[in-house]
């Protein structure tokens, strides 16, 4: 009896971004954006060095300089108890040095003045006098012996060792790899790059003195979380702090951590009773704030004669920076890096991870990826694609002869995640389809016999994104469930607010659109309002592509719960039995007789003038969803890259992305998402690096180091997907924003070592830069 | 000391130091805020305005040496009537996404559009080379681009009702 109704901005219709008028007007409101009255500025002061004892901070000149309020200092904070802070991994971090700056760049000192340009002025007038000590860059230098003692702050802490980590089995894969026919190995860095929005960090922070309120403005992607954690930090009680994330430039897990200067700031704001605002310039945020990867990685896939995989041995040694501060679930020490099996029946595996500290910055953050997915999906589609060469057969057929099947879904892998649904098969196929893979293998074949140097890169990665469920997954002990709740006005429009925070997600769109298909209110009529703790029920935030896994889901739930209460109110209405109505989009009408019907907007007015005897008024609720499970995307990449012999450019003449998200929500922002990924898996395949030198002096520490892609160099790219509904999401739907950045750096990778493997080549690190590629092909005799 | 120019079309004028950027003058002393600052180099291009027709990065002049001058800030895209094709082309395209870089991309893509109505995406690629987007992967800029192109229009400024009316909304 129910026709299809048409409300406008219903699943899967690629209806544009409400979100979008102030941004195109210049009227976005980003933290800088935000002046308070009475407003004061604040700049840091960091150390030039990677190690070094300091011995003095004089701050008597700074001082003195025309509009200074305040300078604080590691001593000053250290009085209030503040010169560390908790980390979100259970560790400390110095908010500012007091002993020892441990990392370039990392937190002196900081001057409060009337304008930014005052505060910088003082800021270069602080002297600091410091005692270098040696400098250590890499794990294999904080493990040797002898090596300097990073932590000497810790008690406990004899060396430069943070923790060990283990999954899997490891006793099953000795004995897998004692059969093996064949064990192929693969070496590799994951080397640390930057999240880096375009948008920096900073704060305002305006403490009233008079009601103890303090409100905190902050470009965070975790507001709720933030607000506990300064609650915990600075002893104020919690009703007493708002955390307010305005309009924000881009995250990519930059935003996720609670940085020094957030700290810092709100003790200035404080002790001086004025709000006092901060906000990074670049360098400080590449050389100071989360970073991603770092990651040296050795994996052993074992196969037989049929090629088959018998069983994978993976060890890593992260490099975590001078305090361990990843942001990550707390039981979790490598992040979700036991994810490594990725797309294949493996039976067995070992997966092995030691953290050390390191005189670089702190902060290890997952950019665009689900904690440290990235780097798994990463070694194991590389070590996949090196074993088809190894073993001389096709990469795709390769990858499909191992990949899980999707009759064996719900998955349970070897290191103990069950993987809720999948087709990899399926998603592997279009991708070879949309490339014409034959075709373009013959023509690779041809153009080599012409001396072209030229390949083909798949990766077929899976993710595990949307934490938790709570059980499993908590920061700080928070169990990471998320929220939404939903007000329905009286005359049918409505406010969602949610836990979670968007970056340029579109979440304003695409979750108004998720209240139009539970409820049929048109998306134009909901709005959409995150980022107040006082306002929005308690989240954890956006990050690990959890919004629409856990907060989309939380916001069906809280649409489906008003819809029960409106069912009742229209029976009351209709004069009819709960039991005899029917749902339509947007309507509740009388079994057999759908001319008897009363529309959500109706029954809205009625919640709040005429509702059944004993029923409370109004039509709103609010739903804390905990997810049963993690939703497993995937897809297969495909890439062909030209590689010029005389100079080592790699130019990349085809992207082919197929991804399988399962329920896309609105698939226009679901494909922006994808391009978005892409670009930056681009830029870390063969462009961005922060590096240093021996001294531990930072490499990368701006734009015109730290390489990011443009329009001229980034590729276009062709996509495609499949559907494969997530089985425990209410709508089937899984995240998808990280995907393209998880999946894509493997098959860029892997279409350069395509290229180069007829002369020998299995491994070039990332970046992939020309030098590299025109090195690996001197070493193998090729000149021109 | 003073200075003075013309922004979005009105005279504005500040007493600023010498040493003031002009994105710090527009931002702060004139609180047009809709020109973004993302990096301190002239790397990004967040921070682009029309000098006098021509996309100048602003954090990397002094606001005395756009004295005299025209200035064109995003707030000055639309008027009245609404949105310019740019601004319709980058809604209907889907041509942003956290929106930091937006303002900076729809000035060069408006200077590029006087000089060249019809360009090619080889052109329109190489004239917002100089301002980076970490959102879209440049796809639908160039999509949005060429959708302003597409809708025939030679003045950047004319606003065209019916885009204006499908972005009107928050």
């Amino acid at each position: 009896m129910a026709t299809e109704v048409h409300v406008h901005g219903r699943i899967g219709q690629s209806i544009k971004r409400k979100e979008d008028g102030r941004f195109l007007r210049g009227k976005g409101n980003y933290l800088d954006d935000i002046e308070l009255p009475g407003m004061l500025h604040m700049a840091i002061l960091r150390s030039p060095h990677a190690h070094a004892r300091i011995k003095s901070v004089d701050t008597a000149e700074a001082s003195k300089m025309p509009g200074v309020l305040a300078v604080v200092t590691g001593e000053l904070m250290a009085q209030h108890k503040l010169a560390w802070m908790p980390t979100l991994s259970y560790d400390t971090q110095a908010v500012l040095a007091t002993d020892k700056v441990r990392f370039q760049g990392q937190e002196v000192a900081a001057v409060i003045a009337e304008t930014r340009y005052q505060a910088e002025d003082a800021r270069d007038a602080i002297v600091v006098d410091y005692d270098l000590l040696p400098a250590v860059t890499s794990p294999e230098q904080a493990k040797a012996q002898g090596a300097a003692l990073i932590r000497d702050d810790k008690e406990n802490q004899k060396d430069n060792h943070i923790y060990h980590w283990e999954s899997g089995n490891q006793e099953t894969t000795q004995a897998a790899f004692a059969k093996a026919d064949k064990v192929i190995r693969l070496h590799t860095f994951y080397p640390r790059c930057h999240p880096a929005p375009l948008e920096t960090c900073g704060c305002i922070a305006d403490v009233n003195g008079a009601t103890g309120k303090a409100t905190i403005y902050m470009t965070s992607q975790a507001p709720h979380a933030i607000r506990t954690v300064f609650a915990l930090v600075t002893g104020l009680p919690e009703q007493n702090i708002r955390v307010i994330s305005p309009d924000i430039g881009g995250g990519f897990g930059n935003k996720v951590p609670v940085y020094p200067g957030y700290v810092v700031a709100t003790a200035a704001s404080l002790l001086i009773g004025r709000p006092v605002k901060w906000v990074e310039d670049r360098s400080e945020n590449l050389i100071s704030t989360g970073f991603a990867r770092d990651f040296h990685m050795t994996g052993d896939l074992a196969v037989d004669k049929d090629g088959r995989m018998l069983a994978l041995r993976v060890h890593l040694d992260s490099d975590n920076g001078a305090f361990f501060s990843d942001a990550q679930p707390s039981k979790f020490k490598a992040g979700l890096f036991h994810i490594v099996t990725g797309s294949y029946d493996i039976p067995t595996a070992h997966v092995t991870a030691d953290g050390y500290y390191t005189n670089k910055a702190p902060g290890g953050v997952a950019y665009r990826c689900s904690f440290r997915v990235t780097e798994a999906s990463y070694l194991i589609e590389r070590l996949v694609t090196n074993a088809a060469i190894e073993l001389g057969v096709d990469q795709a057929e390769f990858r499909k002869k191992n990949f899980i099947r999707k009759e064996q879904f719900p998955y349970h892998s070897a290191t103990g995640w069950v993987y809720d649904s999948g087709d990899y098969h399926k998603a592997m196929d279009v991708a070879l389809e949309q490339l014409g893979y034959d075709e373009m293998r013959k023509d690779v074949e041809a153009r080599r016999k012409k001396g072209e140097v030229t390949g083909i890169g798949i990766a077929s990665f899976t993710e595990v994104v949307g934490a938790g469920h709570g059980a499993d997954f908590d920061i700080l002990g928070l169990r990471m469930f998320d929220s939404a709740e939903l007000r329905v006005h009286p005359t049918g429009k409505a406010i969602l607010r949610m836990g979670t925070k968007s970056q340029g997600q579109g979440h304003e769109t695409t979750f108004a659109q998720i209240v139009t298909e539970e409820l049929g209110i048109p998306a134009a009529d909901v709005a959409v309002e995150e980022g107040d703790t006082d306002t929005a029920p308690y989240g954890l935030g956006t990050y690990a592509s959890r919004s629409t896994p856990v907060a989309g889901a939380a916001t069906a739930m809280v649409s489906r719960k008003l819809r029960d209460k409106a069912r009742k109110i229209a029976a009351h209405l209709l004069e009819a039995a709960d039991e005899d109505l029917e749902w339509e989009t947007g309507r509740f009408y009388v079994k057999g007789s759908p001319d008897k019907a009363k529309t959500i907007q109706e029954i809205a007015f009625a919640a709040y003038t005429n509702v059944p005897e004993g029923m409370e008024a109004g039509l709103e609720g609010v739903h804390y969803y905990d997810p049963p499970n993690m939703t497993y995307p995937f897809g297969t990449y495909a890439v062909v890259v030209d590689v010029d012999k005389g100079t080592g450019q790699v130019k990349v003449r085809r992207v082919v992305a197929v991804d399988d998200c399962g329920v896309r929500i609105n698939p226009m922002i679901v494909e922006g998402q994808i391009h978005g990924g892409l670009a930056e898996g681009y830029g870390i395949a063969f462009m961005e690096l922060i590096t240093f030198d021996a001294d531990g002096n930072c490499i990368g520490s701006n734009f015109t180091d730290y390489l990011l892609p443009t329009a001229v160099e980034t590729p276009r790219f062709e996509l495609g997907e499949t559907t494969t509904p997530s089985p425990h999401h209410p709508l089937g739907a899984k995240g998808v924003g990280e995907s393209p950045t998880v999946g894509s750096p493997a098959a860029y990778v892997n279409a350069v070592i395509d290229a180069l493997a007829p002369y020998g080549v299995r491994n070039i690190d990332m970046p992939v830069t020309s030098d590299k590629v025109w090195a690996a092909l001197r070493a193998a005799g090729v000149n021109e | 000391m003073k200075v003075s120019m013309i922004v979005n079309g009105s005279e504005r004028s500040g007493d600023v130091e010498p040493r003031v950027l002009l994105v710090d003058f527009l931002r702060t002393n004139l609180r047009l805020t809709g020109t973004h600052i993302g990096c301190d180099t002239s790397s990004c291009g967040a921070c682009t305005v029309l000098v006098d027709g021509e996309p100048v990065k602003s954090c990397t002049v002094l606001a005395v040496q756009a004295g005299g001058r025209g200035i064109t800030t995003v707030e000055g895209l639309a008027t009245a009537a609404g949105l310019s094709p740019i601004q319709a082309g980058f809604h209907e395209e889907h041509g942003l996404q956290c929106g930091f870089c937006t303002p900076g991309m729809m000035l060069v893509a408006t200077s590029l559009l006087e000089r060249n109505p019809n360009p090619t995406e080889e052109e329109i690629r190489w004239a917002i080379s100089g301002n980076i987007c970490r959102c879209t992967g440049y796809m639908n800029i160039v999509k949005a681009i060429q959708h302003a192109a597409a809708a025939g229009q030679a003045s950047a400024t004319a606003p065209r009702e019916k885009a204006a009316a499908a972005a009107g909304g928050e």
